[in-house]
């Protein structure tokens, strides 16, 4: 005979607010089975779990219902709880009272009759609860960190510095990502090369490190602790061994005319390319879609002149197979596209750039040697208009509906930069607000405004012209004097959005980690998971996540990376027992459910049975339960009820609808 | 002249004035703007203010060219446009006057004007 405690909580306010919490103990104690129901404050608070703990023992519980919040939140909470009190942790089931009740509704009576239903649907199925014992599987102790950014590299430094291998895929051809590119870093203005160019070095020398640049990631096999992963190792056509690095290639290709993407577009780059002078690794490759030799068969020049002999056109791409314990993604961002703000010009003007086109400008190795010019003539410029917010908070078809963060910092910085190197500029920012919270980020802002002089005007830019003398006319909006202004211009910068990376969300489907409507990766939990992927042994580092700027993305790198650490340090993972089982009499061999199942848990082979007190040889199924994650697809699809989901079985499922529809 | 509520300029317009983050893209880019007496943003944050007799009194509503830059540009969906739309119907309703008949539309034809005009015309002066 089962004996049920009914343990009702009343999340402070959360939940008693809306429902009558005293009523649903009282009312699931004239449940069948029930001998003990109860009604706390807190009930995951150590005084609540106590009184589960005290029922245990004075009623000699079987099985236990907690009415509270989502089992995403508590249910291993009391798992655990029971479990300390002599209970197998998978007789708790939890009544999601919370999320799916108190919290979506508004009316009392209601509600607290939704909470008694399904308070009833979590008795109906603990009374058919077996008790389940979790498995172990083992940890592969080396990492995977997809992306090469400063997110990236910070991770697996922290990764390897605790002892662990770890592995960086980079998909282009140097590690170094959005940083590198910039010019200095708010808001200490140390200049972006001199703290990430050692990190680079010291990421390449690191012994528990292993670089694969120019190579992305192919396919993902696997779960947590044991990720089987393809990785595609582009041909870079140049041997990694033999290559001295020292850039005689590069000078002599006559192919110079593909627009350089380190720079943005704003010069032309070679064929055979090292993104920067610092690239790590110092080894160019080359654009087999520019190469006159890949392309026609003629040229060789980069091949005749190398005294290394490193040039190898023949060179194919490579997959390699590596195991992971756990995988950290660190994809980083790239700014949107301005196709559709017609009204700045972008794409008309050469004079209107991007902020991180005018990094690229003021970095002393970028294309002007970090003179700043107007991009159409060469001219150096005297008035220059920042745009704030293009395409960030926008709520329509254009843009990002969230805040890109990073921008009201850095366009202080940059016009802070330029009034130091030319102070006759005159410059003008356009703002809807300006947000600077952090650690002397106010104060930077406000130096730009009270010490360097520099123009902010609540208001927007409606339109970008170009006008008959050759500048640029900016007609914008001056909200506070209330008036409409028109002025001159050399140069518009625009703050433009920031979104994920291209291709986040093949790495996302590949590793079935969930991304939210804007591709950023989503975390397990907003407040206390935030470094973690709802999919186990997934991490999330930098701007893949959301907006953050460098000291946050370092932070947080750092973070994934503790966590990285804490899975690997273990040897083995306890595995959910909630697994799918075979009933291997009924199974009739038809292979529907090794067809739906997404983790290829499920294998077929000829096996002894006995049916009907006969023994027959026939084809069956069989899971693996290392492997199975337990999302039930494939009792779904199991036209024989043969297969069953422990924890979860066809049984239990249909006594909660019974006693829903009672 | 009846002052008609914010409400329901709201309703006609199907604007909803909470979304505006005051950023003046509208007024910056208007083209009638130097022509106005309240300026696009003015009318969102009067409606706002559930200040609507100056709008109903306002030249602007005679000056709005119903380009709909302002609702093109607008980074939140908002549509001022709409907004002056709609206190400009409320008082061409009150008058009672359709100033521009449908059967006058002919007589205006110019190859060189273009149609979008016409129906700009359209919307402010006929009831």
């Amino acid at each position: 005979m089962q004996r049920i405690g009914v343990f009702v909580c009343h999340c402070g306010t959360n939940i008693a607010a809306t429902v009558d919490v005293k009523r649903v103990a009282e009312t699931l104690l004239k449940e069948p089975g029930v001998v003990h129901a109860e009604d706390y404050q807190y009930m995951c608070s150590e005084a609540g779990q106590k009184l589960i703990g005290d029922a245990i023992k004075e009623k000699q519980l079987t099985g236990i219902v907690v009415c509270s919040c989502s089992p995403r939140m508590h249910e291993n909470t009391f798992r655990k709880a029971a479990e300390r009190y002599g209970i197998n942790p998978y007789l708790v089931e939890i009544a999601n009272i919370r999320e799916q009740c108190s919290w979506i509704h508004k009316d009392k009576e209601e509600a607290t009759e939704k909470a008694i239903i399904l308070g009833r649907a979590a008795v109906a199925k603990v009374m058919l609860n077996a008790p389940l014992q979790a498995g172990t599987s083992p940890v592969t102790k080396r990492a995977l960190v997809i992306g090469g950014g400063i997110a990236g590299i910070q991770t697996a430094l922290d990764i390897a510095d605790a002892g662990f291998e770890v592995d960086i895929v980079e998909r282009t051809p140097s590690i170094g990502g959005r940083m590198s590119q910039l010019d200095k870093t708010f808001p200490t203005l140390d200049c972006a090369a001199c703290i990430l160019t050692p990190k680079m070095v010291e990421a390449n020398a690191h012994e528990k490190i292993t670089l694969f640049t120019w190579s992305e990631v192919e396919k993902v096999g696997g779960f947590v602790g044991d990720f089987k992963v393809d990785i595609r190792k582009k041909a870079r056509y140049v041997d990694m061994d033999k290559c001295t690095g020292c850039g005689e290639c590069q000078a002599k290709c006559p192919n110079k005319k593909t627009p350089n993407e380190f720079n943005r577009g704003l010069n032309n780059r070679s064929a055979i390319y090292t993104p920067f002078a610092q690239a790590i690794p110092n080894v160019p490759v080359i654009d087999k879609n520019a190469c006159t030799y890949l392309k026609t068969g003629k040229c060789g020049v980069c091949a005749k002149i190398c005294k290394a002999g490193a040039i190898n056109y023949e060179a194919q791409d490579e997959i390699i197979t590596r195991e992971y314990g756990a995988i950290v993604v660190a994809t980083g961002f790239d700014t949107i596209k301005l196709d559709k703000f017609n009204e700045y010009g972008y794409n008309t003007n050469k004079d209107v750039i991007t902020s991180l086109e005018l990094e690229r400008l003021m970095n002393a190795a970028g294309p002007t040697g970090g003179h700043v010019v107007r991009p159409s003539n060469g001219e150096d410029p005297k008035t220059i208009v920042f745009v704030q917010c293009v395409g960030s908070r926008d709520t329509t078809c254009r843009g990002k509906t969230y805040c890109s963060k990073i921008c009201c910092m850095y366009t202080a910085k940059q016009a802070m930069l330029l009034k130091d190197h030319y102070p006759w500029l005159d410059i003008h920012v356009f703002y809807i607000d300006v947000r600077t919270p952090g650690k002397n980020f106010d104060e930077f802002y406000r130096r730009a405004v009270e010490e360097y002089d520099v123009d902010y005007i609540k208001g927007q830019v409606g339109k970008v012209s170009e006008a008959e003398n050759g500048r640029l006319l900016v007609q914008a909006s001056d909200l506070l004097d209330n008036r409409q202004i028109k002025m001159e211009a050399d140069l518009v910068v625009l703050a433009t959005a920031i979104e994920p990376n291209e291709g986040v969300r093949r790495i996302a489907s590949m590793l079935t980690a969930s991304i939210d409507t804007n591709d950023f990766l989503t975390e397990a939990h907003a407040k206390l998971r935030p470094v973690e992927s709802p999919t186990a042994g997934i991490f999330l580092s930098g701007v893949c996540q959301g907006p953050k700027d460098i000291p946050e993305t370092v932070a947080q790198a750092g973070a994934a990376a503790s966590k990285v650490i804490g899975l690997l340090s273990k040897d083995h993972l306890v595995t959910n027992p909630c697994t799918a089982k075979c009933n291997q009499v009924y199974c009739n061999g038809c292979s529907n459910c090794e067809k739906v199942c997404p983790y290829g848990a499920i294998s077929y082979d000829e096996q002894m049975v006995i049916r009907f007190g006969a023994r027959e040889t026939t084809r069956v199924a069989t899971v693996n339960t290392a492997l199975c994650q337990g999302c039930g697809a494939c009792t779904v699809a199991c036209p024989s009820g043969a297969m069953d989901l422990q924890g979860f079985s066809n049984r239990q499922i249909l006594a909660e609808v019974d006693a829903i529809c009672r | 002249m009846k002052t008609v509520t914010a409400d329901q300029i709201r309703e006609i317009s199907g604007v909803d004035t909470r979304k505006c983050m005051k950023c003046g893209r509208c007024s910056a880019s208007c083209p009638a703007y130097d022509e106005m007496d309240i300026r696009p943003h003015q009318f969102i944050s009067y409606v706002q203010n559930g200040n609507i007799e100056p709008l109903m009194n306002s030249k602007s509503i005679s000056k709005c060219l119903s380009c709909f830059a302002c609702v093109e540009r607008c980074p939140r969906n908002v549509k001022p446009a709409k907004v002056i739309e709609a206190v400009r119907v409320s008082v061409l309703r009150q008058r009672g006057e359709t100033i521009l008949s449908a059967d006058e539309m002919p007589e205006l034809l110019d190859e060189n004007m273009p149609q979008q005009l016409l129906m700009s015309a359209f919307r402010k002066y006929k009831k």
